[in-house]
């Protein structure tokens, strides 16, 4: 065994591990906005801003109620439910009809909204949450527990997903509006309905990212900033809307910044895989498992 | 194609417009008009590619580029910003090919457009943050002050001198504006905004017509950033680029009307007047309010205006007079092929 370890650098492998790590994380944030890219064919610019307010949820009911954390945690998803809801039917749904752009600036615009209504709300200050959860050592690898259970509930989350979009009619429903949209109205589908139930599960999936990324990170107005873009690099080069190449991509991406983030700083971990993602354009331009044509 | 009058209003407009400071010289209100005129400049520039559907999220980048490279050559080599200016532009100019190629070469279009040149914004921003021994990071970065000659170094300290070289490269970008409006490959872009492929049948090299307006576009746009740059006198990453201007130059384009000329300025103009009435109106006690008010009128304006204020105004004063283009339509996409 310690042979094993002596192979490679002892930073490296940790480098490695809290890539998969934080991989499952993004994988999660992907898959909320390729359901919602999928079916009702909307990005969610504010998509990172709906997990903000995520975090200042947790905050709040840790902190100024005094709720355990995993008391927390299904209000938060709940909450994030509830908006991604209200976004949908109070923006997106007046907008089906106007074109994509149209409804991509909106949610921009909504980005601006929940931003300064953070600032307005809770100030600019960094605020955390102020629990502290041991620090797992194995050998002479160091991983936050926070990394590994964030890691495990995005697992959970996603394979609860795919049984909900697999076993249940309500989500065989919304597979088949991705594949057709036109066709399933004639089906007896209510188009309406399914496009709700689709955004509460797509802000779930953010509550749930926040509920793991308060864990490891500090809440302040413009956290959504340091992921929103590099979720929309991860489902783009998955492809907007396919699910596997989003879970891989998440992967891929995880460990080009963890690995960046070993010889530099953070930022240029992100920078290079800026870089990738040019270089795979160029290589595999609509997306990583797309079918050549 | 303009008409007499149309060209004695502009010239009448154009001279009032430089008399102007000569006969009111109140400086907060000039100091406005300023930020009006460059911010026009940025919006038109990135009206330029909007208009023909290249929705970009990608020019804070470009913008930020601009202003840091003019900056951070002056700084660090003492280089005047004439030659920082061009090198800055050249800069963004190189990386919006870079970028543009492949999504060009490759048919990426809306919602994957939008969120790579969202992600390149971000990008820029994070170079800025992580390179914080040279730009000084989220912090902010201040030109030197030029101990001698003001015009070697583009730094001018009364108000009149940045009215008029703002109003001249405004009215630049008015006039590229209309130079593209009038050039052939105006039309070469429409076909593409239409249909890319049939554009290609017809003859259009879809490719190369993009990338020109791109290059363009970017160029102009970190023009803008560099002439904000050595206005302010001090940027941060936050204000020249990242995904925040960005969006704010594509509403403020959206809001004033992306297809006329006068749009993106109009838009300006309510933008930027806007948010100084709800930051006055709220004083410095409730900090964020004013873009509160601000993202939510944007997103009502999308909704029930997506033509834009001055765009609605105007199609209401010529009923009728000539088919909207497609893109220009809030048609249902009914046939979608390949969805």
């Amino acid at each position: 065994m310690q042979a094993f370890f002596d192979i490679f650098d002892i930073y490296l492998m940790e480098a490695v591990i809290n890539g998969i790590l934080l991989g499952g994380v993004l994988a999660l944030l992907a898959l909320g906005l390729n359901l919602i890219f999928g079916v009702i064919d909307v990005t969610w610019i504010c998509y990172a801003e709906l997990v903000m307010i995520g975090m200042y949820a947790m905050y709040f009911l840790v902190q100024s109620y005094g709720l355990s954390y995993f008391v927390a945690a299904p209000l938060t998803i709940l909450l994030v439910a509830l908006l991604g809801a209200a976004l949908h039917y109070l923006v997106i749904a007046p907008l089906l009809t106007a074109p994509p752009i149209n409804q991509l600036l909106a949610t921009g615009g909504v980005l601006f909204v929940l931003q300064s209504f953070a600032t307005v709300a809770f100030g600019i200050d960094f605020r955390n949450l102020g629990i502290r959860l041991p620090v797992l050592a194995f050998g002479d690898m160091n991983f936050s527990y926070a990394r590994l259970l964030s890691f495990l509930a995005a697992l959970v989350g996603m394979v609860a997903v795919y049984l909900f979009m697999t076993r249940t009619f309500t989500g065989t429903a919304i597979r088949a509006i991705s594949q057709d949209r036109q066709i399933m109205a004639l089906m007896g589908v209510d188009t309406k309905r399914i496009y709700l139930i689709t955004s509460a599960i797509g802000g779930g999936l953010a509550g749930l990212a926040a509920c793991l990324l308060v864990l490891q990170y500090d809440v302040h107005p413009f956290v959504g900033l340091s992921f929103g873009p590099i979720t929309f690099l991860i489902c783009v080069l998955g492809g907007l809307g396919n699910f596997i190449g989003g879970f891989i991509a998440a992967f891929v991406f995880a460990e080009i910044i963890s690995l960046g983030g070993l010889f530099s700083d953070l930022e240029w971990g992100y920078v290079l895989a800026f870089a990738f993602f040019i270089v795979m354009m160029f290589i595999r331009p609509a997306g990583l498992l797309a079918r050549r044509r | 194609m303009m008409g007499q009058g149309r060209l004695a209003a502009w010239g009448i407009g154009l001279a009032a417009l430089v008399a102007l400071p000569f006969v009111y010289r109140d400086p907060y209100h000039l100091h406005i008009l300023v930020l009006i005129l460059i911010w026009s400049f940025a919006y038109t520039s990135w009206s330029m590619m909007g208009r023909f559907g290249l929705v970009s999220l990608g020019h804070g980048g470009f913008m930020g580029i601009g202003a840091y490279v003019t900056a951070l050559l002056w700084n660090h080599l003492g280089w005047s910003p004439w030659i920082g200016i061009p090198i800055g532009m050249v800069a963004a100019g190189a990386l919006a090919l870079i970028v543009g190629y492949p999504c060009f070469r490759f048919r990426i279009t809306g919602h994957y457009f939008v969120l790579v040149t969202l992600a390149l914004s971000g990008i820029v921003l994070q170079v800025i943050t992580a390179t914080r021994d040279y730009t000084g990071g989220s912090l902010g970065y201040t030109p030197n002050r030029a101990p001698g000659d003001k015009l070697w170094a583009l730094q001018f300290d009364d108000k009149i001198t940045w009215y008029l070289i703002a109003l001249g490269v405004w009215l630049f970008g008015i006039m590229v504006w209309h130079w593209v409006d009038r050039s052939m490959a105006r039309y070469a872009l429409e076909a593409i905004s239409e249909d890319e492929d049939a554009a290609a049948a017809a003859g259009v090299d879809v490719t190369a017509e993009k990338l020109k307006i791109t290059l363009l576009s970017a160029l102009m746009t970190a023009l803008a950033g560099a002439i904000y740059c050595q206005y302010q006198m001090f940027i941060t990453p936050d204000t020249v680029s990242g995904i925040a201007v960005s969006l704010q130059m594509v509403f403020a384009a959206i809001v004033g009307g992306l297809f006329v000329s006068l749009g993106p300025t109009f838009g300006a103009v309510i933008t930027i007047l806007l948010a100084e009435t709800l930051r006055i109106g709220f004083g410095t006690k409730a900090v964020g309010w004013d873009n509160l008010v601000y993202g939510v009128l944007l997103v009502l304006f999308i909704i029930f205006l997506p033509k834009g204020i001055l765009g609605s105004l105007l199609d209401r004063l010529k009923p009728q007079r000539k088919v909207p283009r497609a893109h220009e339509q809030e048609a249902v996409q009914i046939a979608r092929p390949g969805a």
